[in-house]
């Protein structure tokens, strides 16, 4: 009894050192953001591996995931006779939730995973202590250049998978199941609010990009030095991103559509 | 030459996702609207809304002029406090103006028609609709018709 009563106490003392790191982690990237502009050859070489080659996973999920809605929606519309209501269905589906959510997953796994591999080697090659015996601080070199990456390709991979499911749903409920093109815009247009549904869609990946780029890149940088210790960080990002990702949407979706 | 392909890729990345979120602003969600901004509000006082809600339509011989703007209960009234913003550019709605809420199809949402009267005076901003035609219950209705059988 008492050796399950002191594990539990060791284990969230644990997580609240964990967080506390994460955190002074977090307060030291963010102070160190004026390197983004002052070396911004780093930046886009981040926001290049880090955006642009999440570019085609992200885009054929979307596509795929549109389908999916399109041919689900039609299939459970079509019973009530309202097989018009597709648009409003695939566009509100996808622009409140799968959209921020599964681009925030895929990113994880595409994108985060990466990133807390390279920080994780740096540190067990030494990498960083390195730059630190050169007077070059890491912060700035290394983690304020991938957390700024993260941050701002994560609402655009959101909004491009979004787009691209309209798309995907308008292939398969205009093009194959015969729904008609133009009440497929038009009831999206009606049910779908700029402020409402678009905007929270957008701030909510705003919220998923910060979250998982920090989870990402601390995980790296708070790696135990083996290469045992970088397997175990790389699989902790994406589990403790999706775990996020999901209980902060369940949040913000409560936050946001709440009063509905 | 690394460099150079560094800063198109990145540009096309950040120019598509914009381009993405303007598709997502113009061809799927209601921005036209947003527009024209200016709006009058006129208030009407329905006994039953039914399931009237917010930004349902309010249209005029079928053709929508505005939205509704604020569903609230007004205790001293007893009655539902309903206020519809109408686009000011189209400020042709005579004083006796009838607002009624009908339903949009079997399963369809329900939303408010409004037909104009003959007066020659017209809503302005903060009037009050005097003549309303509350939403069909359909459980009152199915009671009246069962009342009128059984009086046979």
């Amino acid at each position: 009894m008492i050796e399950f009563l002191s594990g539990l106490g060791r284990s969230g003392l644990h997580w609240l050192a964990v967080l506390g790191r994460a955190s002074t982690f977090l307060f030291r990237v963010l102070l160190a953001q004026d390197a983004v502009v002052r070396r911004f050859r780093l930046t886009l070489a981040e926001i290049y591996s880090v955006g642009v080659r999440s570019m085609l996973i992200i885009m054929v999920s979307g596509l795929f995931v549109g389908m999916v809605l399109g041919y689900q929606g039609y299939i459970t519309l079509v019973n009530f006779g309202a097989a018009e209501a597709l648009g409003g269905v695939v566009a509100l589906s996808l622009v409140r939730e799968l959209g921020p959510v599964v681009t925030a997953l895929l990113f994880a796994g595409r994108a985060g995973s990466a990133l807390t591999a390279e920080i994780g080697l740096m540190k067990t090659t030494e990498q960083l202590s390195a730059m630190e015996m050169m007077a070059v601080d890491p912060y700035r070199r290394v983690f304020a250049p991938r957390f700024f990456a993260g941050f701002l390709s994560m609402p655009l991979l959101a909004a491009l998978f979004s787009a691209v499911g309209v798309m995907g749903g308008y292939i398969v409920g205009v093009g194959l199941l015969g729904v008609d093109s133009g009440s497929y815009f038009s009831q999206m247009q009606a049910v779908t609010d700029w402020h409402e549904d678009v905007m929270s869609g957008v701030i909510k990946s705003i919220v998923f990009g910060f979250v998982v780029t920090w989870i990402a890149v601390f995980q790296g940088f708070d790696a135990e030095p083996t290469s045992e210790g970088i397997s175990r960080a790389t699989t902790q990002t994406v589990v403790v991103s999706a775990l996020a990702v999901l209980g902060l949407d369940f949040i913000l979706t409560g936050l946001m559509f709440g009063d509905m | 030459m690394k460099l150079r392909f560094l800063e198109v890729s990145v540009g096309v990345f950040v120019l598509l996702g914009i381009a993405a979120l303007f598709y997502l602003a113009i061809q799927v969600s209601n921005i036209a609207e947003y527009r024209d901004r200016d709006t009058y509000h006129v208030v009407a006082y329905f006994d039953h809304i039914g399931g009237l809600k917010v930004r349902a339509p309010v249209t005029v011989s079928g053709v929508r002029i505005g939205r509704v703007a604020q569903i609230v209960y007004d205790p001293e009234r007893f009655q539902a406090r309903v206020t519809l913003a109408i686009q000011a550019g189209k400020n042709y709605l005579p004083a006796d103006t009838q607002a009624s809420i009908f339903t949009a199809g079997l399963l369809g949402e329900q939303y408010i028609a409004l037909e104009p009267g003959g007066d020659y005076e017209m809503l302005a901003d903060g009037d009050e609709v005097l003549f309303t035609q509350s939403a069909l219950v359909l459980e009152n209705m199915i009671g009246r018709v069962l009342t009128n059988i059984s009086g046979d």
